[in-house]
């Protein structure tokens, strides 16, 4: 049993005895399970290429273009170019130092596959090894659970988790094909520590715990989730504290993980010192202290043998350790050397601390709390086997166990505060689940085969027999038990089914979208395509300057850098609210003002998103209180109001009039109201917000129209040279 | 509005020329006609010249070009036309080179026609000269906005620029539409609808050059590409994979001011006429698995037609091109390889073409690279026109030494060097297998060392004591399962005793059934022998605890049922033996059966329990 079964396949006795095709039943199911597993492998791969047949083999998204164009960089011009990179391209006139503000883990990993493969004789293209990179990990995530599921209850509820996982819509969010952020590996190096530290936790072993130090610092290079780890075990570890389940195997698991982990951890440059100064990590820490503050009191629990003695000695003790921690704490915090909770830390724990103190951490959809709809989109049936799952774990408490239920529970919270972290919950949720199917099934089915046995035994004769036989002892007084069962059975695949079908419904309709390219129903159901996006950004590549700078909001300056090639001045690496917040003032102003802002950054051109022809939603109009927010949270000029009437935000006839001169208004509906794009709608109407705009005679002073993208949805405009005085 | 500039070299050239003019007046060129295209952006200009000799017999005839048109031409080619018959006049174009008379101002560049036949005194025929011309139309004005129509202007000369006196000469220039914003008027100058017409002029010296300008409105694309490689890459499995790669520029009269999406797209022809929106592929039938893409991904406007004679590629770049515009794009296909590589003399050769597919697009540099499959040997290369070769290598899939790669590199190419290319190699069959071969090798390795690392003892201490208790684990497993196989047999055993009863009461053969027994006693015997060993073993090991209860009970249960069972069967015989009824028998032997029932379900379960572990 302790084979894993990949080892297994290869090794020759099942070879001759498949050869001899009579195999016992052991081996059968070795066999079973060993094809399962490679069947769920693959699933998880291929499930993941809808967006490859949907679409084409691209990367999708934003953050995931800022990915391809480091890895692209990474590959052409080695590690530590890559290091010592300084990104002049963006945050202009500040740039950026990408080797230190990067988790390189994502870059790492597929610059290697692409060495490897190169090395290999395969001549693969780099976006392909990108594109593919995560359903690649997602496969690998689903051994993984296999392997979790095994080491918390059995090999069945291991090959249920596998499954569950490999399909299971909240995962596939992030690791489609094309999906190359960093999720699409995180995922399955968090999986991946908690096996190993749970692993570490059982057998007490160092290797254990060493592989799973090396598992944490492979998480902490490739996602800031990371400190979800380094607080959930510290947690974890304190709850088997409280709850008197301390042992000298949970020691020296914690231990070796913790100093190992947090000396590799820092040597990832965007971390650093963090790992040992920042509010976020100091449970860690404390948990350290309080381990060897435990193993003490052991020894002298040992030496004293007096137990009166004992405990006046331990009230001591953890009374002098509880007040020293504390007052390092307080010492630290209040010198500035141990930084306080950094405000996405803090909105993690208060749903309503972004809204109220950081607008640009509360503007992003991803960060919004979920709603209780795409909790049922993402899970499921899942769902409903959690709480099912819940109690099984309960029934059969051990130390694996309450590590499960503790990741389910504290990750579920997390992603009722953030829809993103619905992402960090699916591997729990599957985990729990595929418990409570595995436990169901497993109990079903012994009861079904039971009766077929020819002359059972009597319920109490049975006493010597083992707990399966006395399980699958059909009981007098219910005399439908096999019928029940059959039935609960058939209820149970038909579940199992509908989460099947809704998962590679979701998968296909839903999030195989790359949001660059947008899909449509004509109106003879045939398919339309708005490849606006591309349109415009390729147009900068081969248009535009090489050294023009683009002002765009900041959603759009991944891709610009990515695609468009050229110089942008913010992007969604949000490292300096003021200069967003310049870019937001910028947009929100009168034009001439905003021309001095523009000019002072040197603008060439603005570029604009605009779905008021197509009815694309998620535009800058939309989007744009929020920039009014950030601007006005660092310059007080701009002012909410201005742009509402009374609270309510309208870009009709009865807007504010500031609204209807501000720039982001302007350049939006310049023109456009000389134009029908609706039958039976006056000139100028917009379909995104459904209805006739305010301000159709817009002339621009400063700004020409430079290219606008067939359907309207990006406008790029030139910003003039100052007039000549003379 | 600026005055057309005006190439003042020209004239300088045309007074130079006057000195030269003796040298070969034995030649007279009795008719010319001379027709100049210029519906698309490449000037075509098509000359007839009827050419006498009334010196000695010559063998070459000269053909001056000024510097300005020299530096553009692109294509050159001359033939004989016999008659008018023009059915038969096509006899293949005549070799060209170029040529440096004595005595000729440096501005003219001069290219020789080698005649088939010298031409003797009195003999005359008639020559065709196509040339094309690129980049010598030049917008004017050189920007305008989105409405305005494109002008060009061209220059030339109304006159034949010839060193032969020339008896009567003509002119006539093909414009793409009617309008025109001004030309040259000279005497004998008529316009109507698309054709200019100059002359005809008669008996004018050698050298003669009149300049004329021609200011009109063309539309037409500009579609320049300023580098196309195309990669052409021959697989022996069956295909040839074309790779273009497209620089382009619309290199008409640049685009100034706004690009007003709007006007556009309400009246594209009107605002928006000198841009184009698709360029037409003509690929060759059978074309398959054609992409378009670019850097950032696949370009969704694309549209194919093919029949029996040709595939078209309509494609349309991400925006409309204005003039100044770029983009850049790959387009690919792949064509069966039987179409295009033949045997000969022991040779393969692949015979394609080498322009690029697309009519009206000219291109300033173009690389057309040819992959032959690794091992390819003897690359010999025959082109019809002069290009720059070279040889480099590609890695691809699998490769170990890498692919030959022929370069052919040429300036300023226009659709007439679409011609045919032969590329002549080398390659042996087998190679085909080498691929393949390796992958197989390649898995068949990984395959070996998995078996190795599963046979092989990574064990860095052999006496700690974990290595020790998995090796005392696996005795016991292997102990186990010879004990499991034992009680199999056993239950074998039992199930034939069971069988020999059943075949008594059908025959009463009572002989056959103590035989049965016979052998059924020594079998169980031999086996509880084996058994002996096995079962101190098990004891004697420390890490058998736990299953040892099992394996005791399995043993004691398997004990208490083959006693039953030979109860029973000596029962079952002995009455048989005593003729009793069938019932009687039955009735005795009902007590034991239950029993032996109940044990051998107690039985299997624990099998399947120790089955378990």
């Amino acid at each position: 049993m302790d084979k894993s079964p990949v080892d297994l396949l290869a090794s020759p006795s099942l070879a001759s005895l498949l050869k001899s095709l009579k195999l016992k039943t052991k081996q059968q199911e070795l066999l079973i399970r060993v094809s399962i597993l490679c069947l769920v492998y693959v699933l998880a791969f291929i499930t993941r290429l809808f967006s490859v047949l949907r679409y084409e083999s691209m990367i999708h998204e934003f953050d995931p273009y800022f990915n391809y164009r480091v890895t692209q960089y990474l590959t052409q011009k080695g590690f530590y170019e890559f290091w010592n990179w300084f990104d002049s391209e963006s945050w202009y006139p500040l740039g950026r130092i990408i080797g230190g503000t990067l988790y390189p883990g994502l870059m790492v990993t597929a610059a290697l596959i692409y060495w490897i493969l190169r090395f290999l004789r395969f001549a693969v293209h780099i976006r392909e090894v990108c594109v593919l990179t995560a359903p690649f990990f997602a496969s690998n995530t689903t051994l993984v659970a296999y392997f979790f599921g095994k080491e918390l209850w059995d090999s069945g509820a291991g090959l249920v988790a596998a499954a569950l996982i490999a399909i299971c819509p909240g995962y596939i969010s992030r690791s489609v094909a094309g999906s190359y952020d960093n999720e699409g590996v995180a995922i399955f190096a968090l999986l991946l520590t908690f096996y190993l530290f749970v692993k570490a936790v059982n057998t007490g072993s160092l290797a254990w715990a060493l592989a799973s130090a090396f598992g944490y610092f492979y998480m902490v290079s490739a996602w800031g989730g990371y400190v979800f780890i380094i607080n959930l075990i510290p947690l974890y570890v304190l709850v088997l504290l409280i709850t008197g389940r301390y042992s000298m195997r949970l020691y020296v698991a914690y231990n070796s993980m913790y100093v190992l982990g947090m000396l590799l951890a820092m040597q990832i440059r965007f971390v650093g010192f963090q790992h040992v100064q920042s509010g976020e990590h100091m449970a860690a820490m404390g948990v350290f202290f309080l381990m060897q503050v435990f193993y003490f009191l052991d020894w002298v629990k040992y030496l004293l043998n007096d137990p009166k003695k004992f405990h006046t000695f331990l009230r001591i003790t953890v009374t002098t350790a509880v007040g020293l921690g504390v007052i390092a704490l307080g010492v630290g915090t209040a010198s500035g050397y141990i930084s306080p909770w950094t405000g996405r830390f803090y909105s993690l724990l208060d749903p309503t601390y972004a809204k109220d103190h950081i607008p640009i951490i509360a503007s992003v959809s991803e960060h919004q709390p979920t709603a209780w709809s795409s909790f049922m989109f993402d899970f499921h049936i899942l769902l409903l086997l959690f709480p099912a799952g819940l109690y099984f774990c309960f029934k059969r408490l051990s130390d694996a166990t309450i590590f499960i239920v503790m990741y389910g529970l504290t990750s579920m919270y997390f992603a009722g505060v953030m829809v993103r972290l619905i992402l960090v919950a699916t591997p729990a949720v599957c985990l729990i689940s595929a418990i409570a199917v595995s436990a169901t099934i497993k109990n079903l089915t012994q009861l079904v085969r039971a009766k077929s046995k020819p002359n059972p035994v009597g319920p109490g004769k049975g006493t010597s027999s083992t707990k399966a036989s006395a399980k699958g002892s059909p009981d007098q007084s219910m005399p439908f038990q096999r019928n029940g069962a059959i039935a609960l059975l058939l209820g149970a695949f038909y579940l199992l089914t509908r989460y099947a079908i809704h998962c590679t419904w979701v998968t296909s309709e839903a999030y195989s979208s790359p949001s660059i390219v947008l899909a449509a129903r004509g109106a003879h159901g045939n398919r339309v395509i708005f490849d606006d996006y591309r349109e415009a950004y390729f147009w900068l590549r081969q248009n535009t300057p090489q050294d023009a700078k683009i002002m765009s909001w900041w959603d759009y300056g991944y891709q610009i850098t990515a695609m468009g090639n050229r110089t942008v001045i913010v992007d969604n690496n949000t490292w300096n609210n003021t200069h967003i917040a310049t870019v937001g003032r910028a947009m929100s102003s009168y034009e001439d003002e905003a021309y001095e802002i523009m000019r002072s950054l040197d603008v060439d051109y603005v570029l604009v998103v605009f779905g008021g022809v197509t009815g694309y939603s998620s535009d800058d109009i939309n989007k744009f209180l929020w920039m009014v927010r950030i601007g006005g949270g660092v310059f007080p000029v701009i002012k909410e109001p201005d742009y509402l009437v009374n609270g309510e935000y309208r870009v009709d006839k009865g807007a504010a009039p500031k609204m209807l001169n501000c720039l982001m208004y302007k350049l939006s509906y310049y023109r456009f109201g000389e134009l029908t794009t609706e039958y039976g709608k006056p000139p100028g109407y917009d379909r995104a917000r459904g209805v006739e705009i305010g301000n159709k005679d817009i002339k621009l002073e400063h700004l020409e129209e430079a290219f606008t993208t067939s359907n309207w949805i990006i406008r790029i405009y030139k910003v003039k040279p100052p007039n000549n005085r003379w | 509005m600026k005055r057309i500039p005006f190439d003042l070299s020209l004239l300088f050239v045309f007074v130079f020329c006057m000195f030269f003019s003796t040298v070969c007046s034995d030649l007279v060129i009795s008719k010319l006609d001379r027709r100049i295209d210029l519906t698309t952006q490449s000037v075509r200009t098509t000359v007839s010249l009827k050419v006498e000799n009334n010196g000695d017999a010559v063998s070459e005839i000269l053909l001056p070009f000024p510097e300005h048109q020299a530096r553009n031409l692109a294509f050159l080619s001359a033939k004989i036309s016999e008659g008018k018959d023009k059915t038969k006049g096509s006899s293949g174009s005549l070799p060209i080179e170029v040529a440096n008379p004595k005595g000729v101002p440096p501005s003219l560049t001069w290219y020789s026609v080698s005649l088939p036949k010298e031409l003797s005194k009195g003999g005359s025929l008639t020559l065709e000269v196509k040339a094309v011309f690129t980049h010598v139309l030049r917008p004017f004005p050189e920007k305008i906005s989105q409405a305005d129509a494109q002008l060009v202007a061209f220059q030339d000369s109304a006159h034949y620029l010839s060193p032969y006196t020339v008896k009567v000469q003509s002119l006539t220039i093909k414009l793409p539409e009617p309008r025109v914003e001004s030309y040259t008027k000279l005497e004998n100058t008529k316009f109507s609808g698309t054709e200019l017409k100059y002359g005809p002029y008669e008996n004018l010296p050698p050298f003669s050059y009149t300049p004329i300008v021609v200011h009109y409105v063309s539309n037409k694309p500009f579609a320049v590409a300023q580098e196309l490689v195309r990669e052409i890459e021959i697989s022996h499995w069956g295909n040839v994979q074309i790779t273009e790669n497209y620089n382009l520029v619309h290199a008409g009269a640049e685009i100034t001011g706004e690009f007003s999406r709007l006007d556009y797209q309400s009246r594209p022809h009107v605002r928006g006429a000198s841009a184009f929106r698709n360029l037409v592929a003509k690929l060759p039938p059978r074309a398959h698995s054609i992409y378009y893409r670019d850097e950032i991904g696949n370009i969704s406007t694309s549209n194919v037609w093919s029949d029996s004679a040709k595939t078209l590629l309509e494609i349309e770049p991400r925006y409309p091109m204005f003039g100044g515009w770029r983009t850049s794009f790959t387009i690919g296909y792949g064509l069966p390889l039987k179409d295009f590589l033949f045997r000969s003399e022991g040779k393969r050769f692949l015979n394609i073409s080498f322009g690029c597919p697309m009519s009206d697009v000219v291109i300033e540099n173009l690389i057309v690279k040819v992959v032959l499959p690794e091992g390819s040997k003897e690359i010999s290369v025959s082109v019809p026109f002069s290009v720059k070769q070279s040889q480099e290598t590609k890695f691809s899939h699998l490769d170990m030494v890498g692919r030959p790669v022929i370069v052919l590199e040429k300036k300023n190419v226009v659709p007439e060097h679409n011609q045919y290319f032969q590329v002549y190699y080398k390659f042996s069959n087998l190679s085909l297998l080498r691929e393949p071969l390796m992958l197989i090798f390649g898995f068949f390795l990984f395959f070996v060392a998995c078996i190795v690392y599963m046979h092989a003892d990574f064990t860095i201490s052999k006496s700690s004591p974990s290595y020790l208790a998995k090796l005392q684990w696996d005795e016991v497993q292997t102990a186990i399962q010879q004990f499991q196989n034992i009680m199999n047999r056993c239950l074998v055993a039992h199930d034939k005793l069971e069988a020999s009863l059943r075949e008594l009461s059908r025959t009463g053969d009572v002989q056959a059934c103590k035989a049965a027994r016979k052998a059924a006693d020594s079998l169980l015997k031999e086996l509880a022998k084996e058994l002996k060993p096995l079962l101190s073993f098990l004891q004697s090991s420390p890490q058998a605890v736990q299953i040892m209860t099992k394996v005791e009970e399995l043993v004691s249960k398997e004990r208490e049922l083959q006693e039953k069972l030979m109860l029973k069967h000596s029962t079952v015989v002995d009455s048989y033996e005593k003729k009793s009824g069938g019932r009687d028998i039955e009735n005795r032997v009902a007590a034991v059966q239950q029993k032996i029932t109940q044990l051998r379900q107690e039985v299997d379960d624990l099998l399947e329990v120790i089955d378990e572990i």
